[in-house]
């Protein structure tokens, strides 16, 4: 496919991971944001073929895995409703809340269906007049304009059966929260590309600044994952503390104007729970007042919840960098993508199912993978 | 989540008061919202999310990327052919 292949290509692997061996000197831990990157580097080896002294520490980049328990658990009541046409990313069906997940509501009987785009729920508002339909609306900034345009489409087309239960998420105020916590070990960042082709790169120069921490925006193919491995490495040897951009074909400065507009029209910043990290001050979206008749916890009204996270999952470590998913006692055992303990295990993005998936299941106490 | 796949714009047109359109992924083709990329034209790359195009791939880039890496280490290379 174009665009993907030729950032697929071994040999300019082969010359990447040259550079990064040539320069590199000494210990160094970076952190990739972004799920994706966390993927693209497990599914590729990456971390395998790197000099050993670079540590890659998976980011808490995956919207399904840091959505607070209380809100699945609402998401599960409110699907469980009798009117309610509940519709979701797929990835989010089968993240465990307290008792049950959403396949098991719709294996119950209860309307659960797994959209592509949030524009297809508001068609089926459309199409459904007696039913309340009810759209997940989870995601980190690079999915927050599709959902802010199907909330404003609604309100423009007048549709009173349409809500959202709206989970947004931040990028920086979580690298800001991992800079400040007293167990940090990241040394520089790898940016997540395609939240910043909507917000564009300037939100990271004020955290360059303060932390004097190198900040690399990074796409998702393997070179370009070396690419901005290979930065990363370079700034970290010379001492140096800047924000660069190595995913140019998608990313520019100021980003997608357009999207940020709307984001502006329809979200407003909020306080947002982190599951597994906790509360992240301004850290996340909510609806504007003048959308507040879309926003399905009032709608709903959803009480009682009383949330119960998993005693065996050690999810929360994982996604604050402090433990591999193969440390995790439960790995393959108890926690598998078919039984998943922690929604880490489910996402196409957690860090757990990458493990899984690619078949990291045991480390040895030098760290070699087995 | 925040997967982005490239693709080829194909058609534009409005639907519901939204900038509509067709982008080919390497022979499947899909319905997208170009609502946030209003400069796109036919034949144009762009990246979609969730049924969204959110940015117009800059193909001057990529190929300046490629061939960035295509180059390093050459140097390197001929200086120890020659020493």
């Amino acid at each position: 496919m174009k665009y993907l292949d030729e950032f697929r290509n071994p040999e300019l692997a082969q010359r990447l991971f040259d550079e990064i061996r040539s320069v590199t000197t000494r210990p160094w831990a970076i952190m990739e944001v972004c799920g994706g990157q966390t993927h693209s580097i497990i599914r590729n080896g990456i971390d395998q073929l790197l000099p050993v002294e670079i540590e890659l520490i998976h980011g808490p980049g995956c919207p399904v895995c840091v959505t607070p328990l209380e809100l699945i658990d609402k998401a599960l009541a409110i699907a469980s409703r009798p009117t309610v046409i509940f519709c979701s990313f797929g990835d989010m069906l089968r993240v465990p809340g307290s008792t049950k997940d959403l396949f098991r509501v719709k294996s119950e009987g209860n309307d659960v269906r797994i959209v592509y785009s949030p524009l297809d729920a508001v068609k089926l508002a459309q199409a459904n007049p007696t039913r309340e339909v009810v759209f997940f609306g989870i995601g980190f900034e690079t999915t927050a304009p599709a959902n802010a345009l199907a909330v404003h489409q609604a309100k423009r087309l007048g549709l009173r059966n349409f809500s959202m239960l709206v989970s947004h998420v931040l990028v920086p105020p979580a690298i800001t929260a991992i800079l400040e916590s007293p167990t940090n070990r990241v040394q520089a960042f790898l940016a997540a590309g395609h939240v910043c082709s909507v917000m564009g790169t300037w939100e990271y120069e004020p955290l360059v600044e303060r932390y004097r921490v190198p900040i690399v925006v990074t796409g998702f193919e393997p070179l370009d994952v070396l690419e901005g491995i290979r930065r990363t490495v370079l700034q970290l040897e010379r001492g140096e503390a800047q924000l660069e951009n190595a995913y140019t074909r998608a990313v520019n400065r100021a980003g997608n104007l357009p999207a940020q507009q709307m984001l502006a029209d329809v979200f407003e910043v909020t306080d947002r729970g982190w599951r597994g990290i906790g509360v992240i001050p301004n850290s996340g979206w909510r609806l504007r007042d003048v959308y507040r008749d879309f926003d399905a916890e009032t709608r709903f009204a959803v009480q009682n919840i009383h949330t119960e996270e998993s005693a065996l999952c050690h999810s929360g470590e994982v996604l604050r960098g402090l433990l591999k998913p193969n440390q995790c006692p439960a790995f393959g055992k108890e926690c598998t993508p078919r039984t998943p303990l922690g929604a880490t295990m489910v996402s196409s993005e957690g860090a757990c199912a990458a493990y899984y998936q690619y078949g990291r299941f045991a480390q040895s106490e030098d760290g070699a993978v087995l | 989540m925040c997967l982005g796949i490239p693709g080829q714009v194909k058609e534009i047109y409005e639907a519901g008061g939204v900038r509509m359109g067709i982008v080919d992924f390497a022979g499947i083709t899909k319905e997208v919202c170009l609502a946030y990329v209003p400069e796109i034209t036919i034949g144009d790359y762009t990246i979609v999310h969730v049924g969204f195009a959110i940015t117009q791939l800059d193909e001057d880039s990529a190929q300046e990327s490629l061939r960035l890496f295509a180059e390093m280490g050459v140097l390197q290379e001929e200086l120890n052919a020659t020493a």
